[in-house]
């Protein structure tokens, strides 16, 4: 009953959320230069004379005042139209579902490998402090940290491609090939520089992280009373490290959803690869607006989900939120 | 089964953050603990009492600068040796219930300690479920997380971690701390049922009654050292067969014991 | 003594790296019109004695480019991080007046907060229609928030301090609190957070240029030179993009160590 209390606080707080975000966009939007008859012919302004212009302008309501634009926005919202995007000459809805689903596994796979590869090498750095492995990971995790994500993708295109050959270059897979035949094998090679970039990047904060959470506990009484029953510190790292980080690690992991898609944009725009993050910037670069604010909604969406989780993760599963003492519930 | 000669302790602090200097908290410490036996370290806090357990152990931080010897079974106990034996032959009731993971059921940290001291994953079960029975924790205790236990069950806990390993001495740091009468009563059974089988135990507590329930001899300890070590029959009346006056003064500060400061101790310029 | 090396080590550290951002900061003037020279003989030339870091496809020196680029990103980040962290302090202190007022910057905090960065950073950029004044406000409307969440947790504990309870109940208004109370207890905070925006709000400035929504192209921004660079990748010309990012990466750690140093010294 408290649990469902609190689940339709959140969800309601999130409708708020949404509801903010839509507002504040739409008004960004409203407030850009770009003219909104323009945008709306997208290539096609050039073909059109100011009649005719006039008559769109009329037609969609341009000149209205911006609160009743943004009324009718939202209702058309409501009832799941998104609008069309000039850009891909699609519905809003369909462009960001065929993009996510192939952002998808750039986003999935690499939100995993960071996820396990931070909270791997942050226990071995904490494990001990100052040690030689610590100093080495902890100026990997520092110098990955200030990385700009697009230079790093940059990196690795110019070595592995360019030079060694290993990984393509481009795209989800090789050009002129319809999607539907390209082989799971060619899909995974034209991920994997991608994904590996994206990884790197984003294992910098789960190490860091995982490491103060670890040096922590390596200082606490639990350590302390471990090392006098004989334990050694990797016995420590694993029974008692390995509980006390995971959650932190996993609850950073999903808190940082919107730096993951953020990274995804850049590397993606790197790497030509047909996703979510490619169609935000020809979106911002396009004036395409319906579709700019269909992707603002949507990651909102994503991220707070994210957030979310987070947040009820702590209740879920550790043991002290979980089964909190009643008083006198086991006597002695 | 344990003697310490000379022992002393330094450790390093920082008056002004470029500067190290020592300070002394354990001073020409002697004293003996024998097999099947309760020893009392008794002083007020800061006397130095839990630095003594750690230097015992081990547990020291880096830069520790450490003075005389420790003998375990007449061999040189010395850093290497104290950490093959911690865990096994070495115990530790800790002080604070904090040294319990809040994350852990308490039957697996009991298991984790057994199989620390090298016991087979078999055994190491069987043990546990005997050391658990033994120190009357249900099977509701042993399912439970530290944070749902009491105070008394969850010292039972630590006292069943020490008990596994089977160590020949065991360190009982403050293991009354926070406990009402029934519940002291019970911890402190079950360290002097350790000495039956033969075992040491060394008991570190601030408060000289409680240690008196059970202690066979006793250390006093003052501002990192060693007063005096008596027999505990030498507590009695008003203190007449203890030779220092530190003791004495302890001794008859008591509630039970005219609650006097001893003017003879009054005279002396410990304090200044 | 040996305590004290760490403490030293990363005092004349800090002395250096500010006397090489002055460095760079006064590049402006040493450098003159090099960033812009073209050189028709010396096109795409690699680097060398004559030419450091080699040369981009107009015959422009890289080296200069590099230094031009990194004191431009460095002034947008400084202003953007000054925004920033006015406006989470303006905000925070807002929130100690009502608890209205406290929830409104909440529920701005939480919207912000739930929008990816850069689709924010992108959006802003949109309305602003891009160039330099539109990078900094873009950059510091979407770093406030994470600081003013500090700061408002920071005063909310303040708030149930004794002395503020004194000082409220011997009659002081709630400005006299404001400023003599709250406010010098934000302002270290606030600093310090300002520090730790900077290297996030060059490296979003950056990323923001690479996409082609921040700074004009004619300006040498490290975000544009690493753009152009990723047209010339093919032809094997490294340099173009080496350089310029691992000038940038140097820059944003620097600073990130000085201000994760100063955290721990406060």
């Amino acid at each position: 009953m408290r649990l469902a209390l609190a689940t339709l606080r959140r969800l309601l707080r999130l409708g708020l959320i949404l509801l903010c975000v839509a507002g504040v966009s739409f008004g960004l939007m409203m407030a850009s230069p770009v003219d909104p008859v323009d945008a709306y012919l997208g290539p096609l302004a050039a073909q059109v004379s100011p009649e005719q212009r006039e008559l769109i302008a009329q037609r969609w309501g341009f000149d209205d005042p911006a609160p009743l634009q943004f009324g009718r926005w939202l209702q058309q919202l409501m009832s799941g139209n998104l609008g069309v995007s000039h850009v891909y000459n699609q519905p809003v809805g369909e462009v960001i579902g065929q993009r996510f689903t192939r952002s998808i596994a750039l986003l999935g796979s690499a939100w995993l490998l960071s996820l396990l590869l931070g909270f791997t090498l942050g226990v071995m750095a904490g494990a001990k402090e100052r040690s030689p492995l610590d100093k080495v990971i902890s100026a990997y995790a520092y110098v990955t940290a200030s990385t700009p994500t697009f230079w790093l993708a940059l990196l690795g295109v110019l070595l592995f491609s360019v030079y060694l050959g290993w990984a393509p270059a481009c795209c989800a897979g090789p050009v002129g090939v319809p999607s539907q035949d390209i082989h799971l094998a060619t899909r995974l090679h034209h991920l994997v520089l991608p994904v590996s970039t994206l990884t790197l990047l984003g294992t910098a904060s789960i190490t860091l992280h995982t490491r103060a959470r670890m040096v922590a506990l390596m200082r606490s009484d639990i350590a302390t009373h471990a090392f006098a029953q004989g334990a050694t510190r990797a016995d420590i790292a694993w029974r008692h490290g390995v509980r006390h980080a995971s959650l932190p690690a996993l609850t950073l992991a999903l808190a940082s959803l919107g730096e993951l898609f953020g990274g995804s944009i850049l590397i993606e725009q790197v790497f030509a690869y047909p996703g979510l993050g490619q169609a935000t910037v020809e979106a911002g670069l396009r004036s395409d607006v319906p579709l700019l604010l269909g992707i603002a909604l949507f990651t909102t969406l994503f991220v707070s989900i994210g957030n979310m989780l987070a947040d009820s993760l702590y209740h879920m599963v550790d043991p002290r939120m979980r089964r909190p003492r009643k008083p006198g519930s086991i006597a002695s | 089964m344990l003697r310490i000669e000379q022992l002393s302790l330094a450790l390093p602090y920082y008056p002004r953050f470029w500067r190290r200097r020592y300070a002394t908290h354990l001073d020409q410490l002697s004293f003996s603990v024998a097999a099947g036996s309760v020893h009392a370290v008794v002083g007020a806090s800061g006397a130095g009492k839990s630095l003594l357990a750690h230097t015992i152990m081990g547990l020291l931080p880096k830069g520790a600068q450490l003075g005389g010897s420790c003998f375990f079974k007449e061999t040189p106990l010395d850093e290497p040796r104290k950490r093959a034996l911690r865990g096994r032959e070495l115990a530790l009731i800790p002080q604070s219930l904090s040294a319990l993971d809040p994350l852990a059921r308490s039957q697996h940290q009991v298991n984790w300690a057994a199989r620390r001291a090298g016991l087979a994953p078999a055994s190491a079960r069987q043990t546990v479920c005997q050391a658990l029975a033994h120190y009357q924790l249900d099977e509701r205790a042993r399912r439970a997380y530290p944070h749902e236990l009491s105070g008394g069950m969850a010292r039972r806990v630590l006292t069943a971690m020490a008990h596994v390993t089977q160590a020949s001495l065991v360190i009982a740091d403050e293991p009354t701390v926070g406990l009402d009468p029934a519940q002291r009563g019970r911890v402190l059974d079950a360290l002097a049922a350790l000495t039956r089988q033969g075992k040491a135990v060394m008991l570190i507590s601030h408060d000289l009654r409680h240690a008196l329930n059970i202690a066979d001899r006793v250390t006093v300890m003052h501002e990192g050292r060693c007063v005096e070590t008596a027999d505990a029959s030498a507590f009695q009346g008003t203190g007449q067969t203890l030779k220092s006056a530190y003791a004495r003064a302890l001794w008859q500060a008591l509630p039970d014991n005219a609650f006097t400061i001893d003017t003879e101790y009054a005279r002396e310029s410990h304090f200044a | 003594m040996k305590a004290a090396q760490p403490r030293l080590r990363a005092l004349a550290c800090s002395g250096l790296a500010v006397l090489l951002l002055l460095a760079l900061l006064s590049g402006q003037w040493w450098l003159g019109d090099l960033p812009g020279r073209m050189q028709f003989d010396a096109r795409l030339a690699p680097p060398g004695l004559d030419h450091w870091l080699g040369t981009d496809a107009l015959g422009r020196e890289l080296w200069a480019r590099t230094l031009a680029g990194l004191a431009l990103s460095f002034r947008v980040g400084l202003l953007a991080a000054l925004l920033g962290s006015a406006i989470a302090l303006g905000l925070a202190l807002l929130t100690t007046l009502s608890p209205r007022l406290d929830a409104l910057v909440r529920l701005l905090i939480d919207t912000l907060l739930s929008v990816p960065h850069l689709i924010l950073l992108l959006l802003i950029a949109f309305a602003l229609g891009g160039g330099l004044q539109a990078v900094v406000i873009a950059v510091a409307t979407t770093h406030w928030p994470g600081l003013a969440r500090v700061l408002r947790a920071e005063l909310l504990q303040l708030r149930a301090a004794p002395y503020i309870g004194i000082s409220r109940a011997l009659g002081k208004s709630q400005g006299f609190i404001l400023l003599h109370h709250f406010l010098p207890h934000a302002l270290p905070h606030c600093l310090v957070g300002a520090l730790l925006l900077f290297p996030h709000a060059i490296l979003h400035e950056a990323a923001l240029t690479f996409l082609g929504v921040g700074l004009s192209p004619s300006q040498p921004a490290i975000g544009i030179l690493l753009a152009d660079a990723m047209r010339y990748l093919s032809g094997g010309y490294w340099w173009l993009g080496v350089f310029p990012g691992l000038g940038l990466l140097l820059m944003v750690l620097g600073i990130e160590r000085i201000a994760s140093g100063l955290r721990r010294a406060l």
